[in-house]
């Protein structure tokens, strides 16, 4: 896989793009479609779960198939700040990433002694042991989940609408998009990439090969936890099947549809994936196999990704 | 209190043998041709199914677990010969993509055809009460699937460790190149080992059937046990399948049975009560994440 490179053209389309979306919530309201600012926002807030996983994975290197735990800890962590009567975003959020990154710390220093395959699964044990933790916690709900009093207030205004949240989610996409562009370009996104090209010759070349690769994840998981939060908010619920095995599955095969190590690739997958569920179930009750049968042609046919197909890798 | 844990020790010894039923495929199918298969718990529940619907129309519970397995080894044919056969030399990330979206189309197949409840198999009627054995009862039928499991396992025994056939498997596990240089049909090899990873994996969702209930998602729950089997026995390995089965399999049905009583005596009782179940149910993992970290290639190692 080569260095990330942004393609010429990305900027621009990036940008009409960010303009199409601040318009969509008027134009949705206008057309009586407000139903659809939920769903666009549950996009938003995928498309960022799925581009923190895009950095650990596709610019770290590292097949972790534990993703939902971070996920599903900030979540919890917003559900818990706002049930103590924290309702403030500029805290709530930031909470939630200090607690997702805080065990992607945990996570990260003890698994990132493995590699390849053991690396997959002992981060999938992780996983399963938050998932068993939170379902049998009943201080928090235990299965049902951890309902929140409300939404959060950003900066004393109220993200009650699904317009206002839509926004959040919205700002904080961009600016997570941003964060991870500027990352890749630099010496420290440059280093992971390098990282995972040529783990040895690194570790010759004396960088703390092992640092950076936690460093990365830790980033991964915080932004993970923000993702959570968000949803969280969204539906009103902090629920444990936020960190079932499947959910990391599921955003692990929206960065493989998107594209690995393609800035836009987890946004891209978030967004085919959902709007293929949506669209194909106003089809038919059996969706899935309709999206099983795509999926397994996607993996024949574009194996690179479909962010792939438009960008372009330099030298 | 003997009794109770002389009947988990006997639970825990059927269900490891039955995972290993599952693991012994899937840490071939792993090792050999180093491809990750999400899809096998699938296979699990779809050979459960089959197994039910024949049993229900031959109206036995023997002829079922029959035809159920042929069944479901057709169907491994017919998956390894038009997917999985192009999946070998693909990366892990293609894997997993592809055998995801078997779950979800194996998911709602069966869905469409056998709907959302439960299935009913019942386990047959000359086994479904007790044995008494010197004043000690145990179910019947569990007794006949640690039989089974246990057979199973020295079988496999012999054809890995002792057949040529087997030969050509280990050797595949430790160096695929060095094993296709020498001659081997290496394609025919993967074909075998899947299709019989597939009946071995019907084989222990029909047996499970009568005690478990036959329903859409019991793949997934036991795929992830599966795993944690084959990387706490070392991947590639059918001797390490067999040890990481029996280490999972006891260690969680005890776990389940005796932590919150232990707790109980040692902690206060509303404390116990929360982290009782807690850590029985991540007892498993714990253990795996601390082979891991020891032992970063399992216990017994495939690969020299």
């Amino acid at each position: 896989m080569a260095f990330y490179q942004p393609a010429r053209y990305q900027k621009p389309v990036a940008g009409a793009l960010l303009l199409a979306l601040i318009a969509l919530p008027p134009a949705l309201t206008a057309l009586g479609q407000e139903f659809y600012i939920g769903f666009a926002t549950r996009l938003l807030i995928f498309a960022l779960a799925a581009s923190s996983l895009n950095l650990v994975l596709g610019f770290g290197g590292m097949f972790s198939l534990g993703h939902a735990a971070f996920f599903g800890a900030g979540a919890y962590a917003a559900a818990i700040c706002m049930r103590a009567g924290i309702s403030e975003a500029l805290l709530v959020l930031p909470l939630a990433m200090l607690v997702a990154g805080a065990l992607a710390l945990l996570v990260g220093a003890i698994s990132l002694r493995t590699r390849g395959v053991y690396f997959i699964m002992i981060t999938l044990a992780f996983a399963q042991m938050a998932y068993y933790l939170f379902v049998s916690a009943r201080a928090w709900g235990g299965d049902d989940g951890l309902p929140l009093p409300g939404r959060m207030t950003l900066a004393g205004l109220s993200l009650g609408s699904d317009s206002a949240l839509f926004y959040a989610a919205l700002g904080c996409l961009a600016l997570a998009v941003v964060f991870l562009g500027s990352l890749a370009g630099a010496r420290f996104g440059r280093t992971i990439q390098a990282i995972r090209e040529n783990e040895t010759r690194m570790e010759a070349l004396g960088y703390p090969v092992f640092r950076y690769r936690l460093v990365c994840f830790v980033l991964g998981g915080a932004l993970a936890g923000l993702a959570g939060a968000l949803l969280a908010n969204l539906t009103g619920l902090a629920s444990p099947n936020l960190l079932q095995w499947t959910q990391s599955g599921t955003l692990l095969v929206m960065v493989i549809i998107g594209g690995v190590g393609y800035l836009y690739g987890g946004v891209v997958g978030a967004v085919v994936l959902l709007s293929l569920e949506e669209v194909l179930s106003g089809f038919t009750l059996h969706w899935p196999i309709g999206l099983g049968l795509l999926l397994l042609g996607i993996v024949l046919l574009a194996p690179r990704g479909v962010a792939a197909l438009f960008g372009k890798t330099g030298g | 209190m003997t009794q109770l844990i002389l009947e988990q020790a006997l639970n825990g010894l059927q269900f490891g043998l039955m995972l290993f039923l599952l693991a012994a495929g899937l840490t071939l199918v792993f090792g050999i041709m180093d491809c990750i298969n999400l899809a096998h718990g699938s296979l699990y529940m779809v050979g459960a199914y089959f197994v039910a619907a024949a049993a229900q129309a031959a109206d036995s519970f023997w002829i079922g677990l029959a035809v159920g397995v042929a069944g479901a080894a057709l169907l491994g044919l017919l998956l390894e010969l038009s997917l999985f056969r192009r999946l070998y030399r693909r990366d892990h990330l293609s894997q997993v993509l592809a055998t995801f979206a078997l779950i979800l189309i194996a998911n709602e197949t069966v869905r469409m055809i056998w709907g959302a409840q439960p299935v009913m198999l019942n386990a047959p009627e000359a086994l479904a009460g007790p044995l008494e054995i010197a004043g000690f009862s145990y179910p019947a039928y569990r007794l006949v699937i640690i039989a089974f499991g246990l057979a199973v396992a020295g079988l496999l025994y012999l054809l890995v460790a002792r057949s040529r056939v087997g030969m050509w498997v280990r050797a595949g596990a430790a160096n695929r190149e060095m094993t296709e240089a020498l001659g081997i049909d290496v394609q025919r090899l993967f074909t075998a080992v899947f299709v019989f990873g597939a009946a071995l994996c019907a084989l222990a969702g029909g047996l499970l059937g009568p005690l478990l209930a036959v329903q859409v998602g019991m793949g997934e729950s036991v795929l992830i046990l599966a795993f944690v089997v084959i990387i706490i026995g070392g991947i590639g390995s059918v001797r390490g399948a067999l040890v990481g089965s029996l280490i999972v399999g006891t260690a969680d049905t005890l776990g389940r049975a005796l932590l919150p009583t232990l707790l109980r005596a040692t902690l206060p009782a509303d404390a116990a009560a929360t982290l009782g179940p807690a850590l029985a149910s991540i007892l498993i993992y714990l253990l795996m994440a601390a082979i891991l970290f020891f032992r970063p290639q399992g216990l017994f190692p495939a690969r020299a």
